[in-house]
C-alpha cells in the first residue's frame, strides 16, 4: 500500500516536471542534448493535444483553439501582410548606392533560405538571425542599419520568408560554441523574469491554450515559423524579437536588447525546437 | 467535564469565526475586491474565476476561488498562498505577490477578506 502511494507520488511529480519543462536533457554543455529536447517538446504537445497533427503547430494558437481559428482563416483569405510582401520584394531588389543588392549577401541570392536562420556564423563566432544578416548586408555595402522591430526590415524579412514557404526548418548546431548558444537560449526560455516572476515556459508550455483573462498563450512549438507577423494590435508588421520584448514587458520586466546576444540565442533555441516544421511566414495575428 | 471541553472548543470556534468576521470591514472587503479586479494591482481575475457577479470574463489558469472558508479554514494558509505560491509549488505560474512587492501586506489582507466572502 505504502509502496503504491509513493509510486503514485513519484508519477505525479514526474508529470508536473514534464508539464512545465517538456525538455528531457540537461542544462550543462556536457549534458544538454538538443535533439532529445526537440523530440521531448514535440511529444509533450502531442500527448497533451492528441487531436492536433504536428504539422499544424505552424499556425500557433490557432492550431489549438478552434474558436479563434475560423476568424483567423477568414483574415488569411485577404491577408493584411500582402502589401508588406510586395514592398519587401521591391526593397529586396532595389540596388544599394554602390550598385550591389541584398542578393549578393546570401546563399541562393536570398531566395528560399529562411529555414536556415538563425545560424551559427563561424567567422563572427555568434548566432546570426535573418534580420541581423539583413542589416549586416546593408552595412557591408555602405548603407545605414534599419530599425530592428518593424517597417522596412520586417518587410524584407517577410518577403524572404514568403519565398521560403513550405521549406522545412533545418537549424544546425555544428559545434560546441553553437551548442553553448543553444543552451543559453534554453536557459532564457525557462528562467523566470520580471516582477510577476514568469518564464516563457510558464505561459507557452504549461499555460498554453489556457486563458489568462482574454489572452490565450500559444504553444512554443511553431512559435517562430510564421514570423514576421502582421498583428492587429500593432496595426502593422513586426519581427519575432519585437514580440519577445512585448512578452517581457507583460511580466513587468525590463525587456532585453533587440538583436542582442540573449535574444539571438533565445531565437536560436526556439527555432531549433521547431526544426522539422515548415516556414509559413509572414502570418497574421490578433 | 467532557461536555464542558466540547463547549469550550465550540466557543473557541465561534470566536475564531467572529474574529475573521469583525476584522473584515466593508471597506476592507471593497478594497480587496478592487485589487482583485484591477489589472495593475492583483489582477487575480486574469487567472481565477470567483462567483462575484462583477468579476466578468475571468481567465482559468488557476482553480476557481469558491468555498474559501471551507477550503481555507486557516487564513494564514490562504495568505501564504498569495504571498509566495512558489513555496507550495515551485513551478507555479502564479506570481509571488508579497515576496515581489506586487501588493503590500495590507493589500493582501484586504484580498483575503474579500476571498472569504465566497
Ligand atoms: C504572462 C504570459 C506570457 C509570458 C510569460 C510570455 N508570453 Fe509570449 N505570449 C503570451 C500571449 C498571451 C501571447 C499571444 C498569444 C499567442 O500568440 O501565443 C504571446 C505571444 C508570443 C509570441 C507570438 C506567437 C505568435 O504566433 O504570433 C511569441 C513568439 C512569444 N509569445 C514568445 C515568448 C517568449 C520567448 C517568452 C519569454 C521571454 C514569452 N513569450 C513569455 C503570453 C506570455
Ligand atoms: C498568472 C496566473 C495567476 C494569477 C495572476 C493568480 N493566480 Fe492564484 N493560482 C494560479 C494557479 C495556476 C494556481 C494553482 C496552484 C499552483 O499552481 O500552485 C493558483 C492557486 C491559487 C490559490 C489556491 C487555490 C486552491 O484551490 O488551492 C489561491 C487561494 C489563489 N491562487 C489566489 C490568488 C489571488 C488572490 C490572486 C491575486 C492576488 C491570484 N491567485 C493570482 C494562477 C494565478
Amino acid at each position: 500500500m505504502k509502496i503504491i502511494k509513493s509510486l503514485l507520488v513519484g508519477a505525479s511529480l514526474a508529470l508536473v516536471a514534464s508539464i512545465t519543462q517538456a525538455a528531457s536533457s540537461g542544462n550543462t554543455l556536457a549534458s544538454v542534448d538538443p535533439e532529445a529536447d526537440r523530440l521531448a517538446m514535440q511529444s509533450f504537445f502531442q500527448k497533451r493535444f492528441p487531436q492536433v497533427p504536428l504539422d499544424d503547430y505552424v499556425n500557433g494558437i490557432y492550431s489549438l483553439d478552434a474558436g479563434s481559428r475560423e476568424q483567423w482563416e477568414e483574415i488569411e483569405e485577404f491577408p493584411p501582410y500582402e502589401f508588406d510582401i510586395e514592398e519587401g520584394e521591391i526593397l529586396f531588389n532595389t540596388a544599394f548606392a554602390n550598385g550591389k543588392s541584398y542578393a549578393g549577401c546570401f546563399a541562393n541570392a536570398g531566395i528560399g533560405i529562411r529555414q536556415n536562420f538563425p545560424r551559427w556564423d563561424e567567422s563572427q563566432g555568434k548566432i546570426v538571425t535573418l534580420e541581423l544578416a539583413i542589416n549586416q548586408c546593408r552595412e557591408a555595402n555602405g548603407e545605414k542599419k534599419l530599425g530592428w522591430k518593424k517597417g522596412k526590415i520586417a518587410q524584407i524579412s517577410a518577403y524572404m520568408a514568403y519565398t521560403s514557404r513550405d521549406n522545412v526548418f533545418d537549424v544546425q548546431i555544428p559545434n560546441d560554441e553553437a551548442k553553448a548558444a543553444y543552451l543559453d537560449g534554453k536557459q532564457s526560455f525557462y528562467t523566470r523574469r520580471g516582477q510577476l516572476n514568469m518564464s516563457c515556459a510558464n505561459c507557452h508550455i504549461a499555460g498554453a491554450n489556457i486563458l489568462i483573462r482574454a489572452d490565450l498563450p500559444g504553444p512554443t512549438l511553431g512559435h517562430v515559423t510564421h514570423f514576421p507577423v502582421f498583428r492587429s494590435k500593432w496595426g502593422e508588421l513586426g519581427t519575432l524579437q519585437r514580440r519577445y520584448g512585448g512578452c517581457q514587458k507583460n511580466v513587468r520586466g525590463v525587456p532585453q536588447k533587440t538583436q542582442g546576444e540573449k535574444f539571438r540565442n533565445l531565437e536560436f533555441f526556439q527555432t531549433y525546437m521547431s526544426n522539422g516544421l515548415v516556414v509559413n511566414g509572414p502570418g497574421a495575428r490578433k | 467535564m467532557r461536555k464542558s471541553i466540547i463547549k469550550h472548543a465550540l466557543l473557541g470556534l465561534v470566536l475564531v469565526g467572529a474574529s475573521t468576521m469583525t476584522l473584515a470591514s466593508a471597506d476592507q472587503i471593497a478594497k480587496g475586491k478592487a485589487l482583485y479586479l484591477n489589472k495593475k494591482a492583483g489582477n487575480c481575475i486574469a487567472c481565477h474565476m470567483i462567483p462575484d457577479p462583477d468579476a466578468k470574463l475571468p481567465g482559468n489558469q488557476g482553480p476557481p476561488l469558491v468555498a474559501m472558508k471551507a477550503r481555507f479554514p486557516d487564513p494564514k494558509v490562504l495568505r501564504a498562498q498569495i504571498w509566495d505560491p512558489t513555496v507550495k509549488n515551485p513551478t507555479t505560474i502564479m506570481p509571488p505577490f508579497g515576496k515581489h512587492w506586487i501588493l503590500s501586506e495590507d493589500d493582501i489582507d484586504a484580498i483575503v477578506a474579500y476571498l472569504y466572502q465566497y
